[in-house]
């Protein structure tokens, strides 16, 4: 019996995650006795190497912590240097880095819903395979895509490392036609993501509940994505550049990726569980009507849910693009200008993993002289390792093949950035 | 090619990277399921949890090599695959993070983490070239996916890869841009660089930072000379040339001249 059972698990290298970790699991007499989530990608030291560089150069350099979600880095450092220098961003421009900002959402919440996690749930080794039994999903999938990538490339130049953002706005104007190519086809796409979310509400997901506290930001008016106070479950709600004094931070002896809880010890999941359960009543009212129609509201119970989260999400980003680029008026400027001083400042937006957090510390000359990035996956790290506990029983009761599957399918709940999160690192400041 | 009915054996490898030049290849998306009947999958490990362990005909390799670890994986690859393609500046040429390989890497590692002594790093992140051989590469940050495309259908039809190595200047004026250096004075790295983005940059009306990596024989001595021209003050020249693609050999050598004065 399950009782007396005691085995490892060894996953020495987790696929369909991005990035290089590893889990290791310990089962003793039938219990869960030691999890290690263990992350192996090699550091690259962004916050020291930003140390001298042009506050200009932020958002470009720190793009390229992740392939998958630049955009979200490009915004953070943006946010965090206009606020230095005390400048605020026209609505025009705010609406096209909105555009833009989704249409990374759905970029990286497809490849990971419909790419990387389904295979989970509908036993495939990986998109590619799946793809002759539910061709209508894979295609559905890359069109939305396919779409979302569309819209980065049309106000940023293109996809992956958009080059026409920058502090204050944009290097140039988008003119209103250039956004056509997304209102052209907005009716099919968005039939395709009301069908990607239906696919997915229709899986069969593990039916566990148990206790998450989860933190993201909380928007006002819309769903959060650029910016937002931060807030929790238990009922916290404190402003951006409050962020480090309501966390800690540990650094583990088997990982590259630092470890973070809230300042009273208790891990946290960020992401779009927590967006979705704490802002569920934002989201755009025909997401809300697919979801209901198929049983499913917030709160969500457990973090295999996040994948509905993440399709649900999807569709509502779907909506605010076809929204806003029906919205979307001429900027009379590209940018924004301001004269350079010296200051201090946090931001934090919302990465489609979660809530990322950027602080700078500028020098007269514009120069940075500090840089401090908190990715979302480092802040999930002890919540991954927890939720090996929590499920600890479906991992102990079935047969050892299976265990293994779920305490992969576990980590990928999360759908980890591991690229990202070797970035994780609180600057020590030394001669200082 | 070997086994398998004739189709080609793909494996995918990530180093020290953003993950960006792996997801160009699932960007190629319909273009992917195009080439899918020639081509088999055997190593991906962010698109795929089967793994074959090889031998490989073509391993494409994303990202930097920045541990001691790395440096042996990299070598296994080499022995196991037929045909080796660094993908991506990081790749290539070292990448954003061989910014650190100008700086003190005590100091650097000390900085970031409160336990530098747990981290097991490389003094300096290098290019794939520095430890293997390779066949071929195709640089860009991210690697342009159908200059990807492209290679990957030269090598399915046994020919050698060759895409084009020319300076970005060609490429934008191919455009017909109007040139950002000239008319507006920005500094723009373009005449150095090697072309493949589309120019994007001059486009968006910003000058070239230069993410591609240089192009084949640049000049950055006259580059530099112009920018001073143009009034920038010695330290931006340096850090305008000390970019992604700073570890290439021309441009370090060029580097470590023009800072000594």
């Amino acid at each position: 019996m399950s009782g007396d059972k005691s085995f490892e698990i060894k996953v020495g290298q987790l696929a369909r995650v991005e990035g290089e970790g590893g889990v290791w699991v310990r089962v003793k007499n039938g219990k869960i006795d030691y999890v290690e989530v263990n992350i192996f990608e090699p550091p690259r030291f962004f916050e020291a190497f930003l140390r001298g560089r042009s506050y200009l150069e932020a958002p470009d350099i720190t793009a390229r912590i992740c392939g998958i979600c630049p955009l979200a880095y490009i915004f953070a450092a943006c946010r965090a240097m206009e606020k230095i220098l005390e400048i605020n961003v026209p609505e025009e421009i705010q609406v096209l880095r909105k555009i833009a900002f989704y249409g990374e959402w759905i970029e990286s919440h497809v490849l990971h819903f419909a790419f990387l996690h389904a295979p989970d749930f509908l036993g495939y080794h990986s998109a590619l395979e799946m793809a002759k039994d539910y061709p209508n999903l894979v295609r559905n999938a890359i069109a939305v895509r396919d779409w979302g990538n569309r819209a980065i490339e049309i106000i940023g130049g293109r996809a992956i490392h958009p080059i026409g953002f920058r502090i204050g706005g944009l290097y140039r104007i988008i003119r209103k036609e250039e956004l056509e190519p997304l209102s052209r086809n907005y009716e099919e796409i968005r039939r395709k993501g009301e069908e990607l979310l239906e696919f997915v509400l229709n899986m069969d997901l593990p039916d566990i509940q148990y206790d998450m506290t989860l933190m993201s930001l909380k928007g006002r008016k819309e769903y959060p994505i650029l910016e937002g106070l931060v807030a929790n479950n238990l009922g916290w709600e404190f402003p951006e550049d409050s962020f480090e004094e309501n966390i800690t931070v540990e650094q583990k002896m088997y990982s590259n990726g630092l470890h973070y809880r809230l300042r009273n010890g208790k891990p946290y999941i960020t992401g779009p569980i927590a967006r979705f359960n704490l802002n569920y009543d934002l989201l755009a009212p025909e997401v809300r009507d697919v979801l209901e129609a198929a049983g499913y509201r917030a709160p969500l119970k457990n973090t295999y849910q996040s994948i509905v989260a993440r399709a649900a999400e999807n569709l509502h980003s779907i909506i605010e693009v076809g929204r806003l680029v029906e919205e979307y008026s001429e900027p009379q400027t590209p940018y924004v200008d301001a004269r350079v001083r010296a200051g201090e400042a946090a931001a934090i937006v919302e990465a489609p993993r979660g809530m990322l957090y950027h602080r700078y510390r500028i020098d007269e000359l514009g120069r940075i002289v500090y840089a401090n990035i908190v990715p979302p996956t480092t802040q999930n790290y002890v919540a991954m390792e927890e939720d090996i506990f929590k499920v600890g029983d479906l991992i102990v009761k079935g047969p050892p093949e299976t265990a293994q599957r779920i305490v992969e399918m576990t980590i990928r709940n999360y759908d980890p950035c591991i690229s990202c999160s070797v970035h994780a690192i609180k600057l020590r400041i030394i001669n200082e | 090619m070997s086994g398998n009915g004739g189709k080609l054996r793909l494996a995918v490898f990530k180093f020290s990277s953003c993950s960006g030049c792996q997801d160009e290849l699932i960007n190629l998306g319909e273009d992917l399921l195009s080439i899918i009947e020639k081509v088999e999958i055997a190593y991906f490990l962010e698109a795929s949890s089967r793994i074959d362990p090889g031998p490989y005909d073509v391993a494409l390799i994303e990202g930097s090599i920045s541990t001691p670890h790395e440096m042996e994986v990299v070598k296994n690859i080499r022995r196991n695959s037929k045909i080796v393609i660094p993908i991506g500046t990081c790749a290539v040429h070292g990448g954003p993070q061989s910014l650190r390989n100008w700086m003190d890497q005590g100091d650097v590692v000390r900085q970031v983490y409160p336990r530098p002594e747990w981290i097991n790093s490389l003094d300096k992140t290098t290019p794939i070239s520095e430890h293997i051989k390779v066949d071929y590469q195709v640089s860009g940050c991210p690697v342009n996916r159908l200059q990807l495309l492209s290679v990957l259908k030269q090598v399915l039809v046994g020919r050698r890869p060759y895409h084009r190595l020319e300076s970005l200047c060609q490429e934008c004026k191919r455009r017909g841009n109007v040139c950002v250096m000239v008319s507006r004075g920005t500094p723009c790295l373009g005449p150095i660089m090697v072309e493949g983005c589309g120019a994007l940059c001059p486009s968006y009306a910003r000058g070239c930072y230069g993410c591609f990596g240089p192009m084949i024989d640049p000049k950055p001595e006259a580059l530099a000379r112009r920018f001073e021209e143009i009034g920038l003050p010695r330290e931006e020249v340096i850090l305008k040339l000390r970019n992604f693609s700073s570890w290439s050999e021309p441009l370090r050598r060029f580097l470590e001249r023009y800072e000594r004065g």
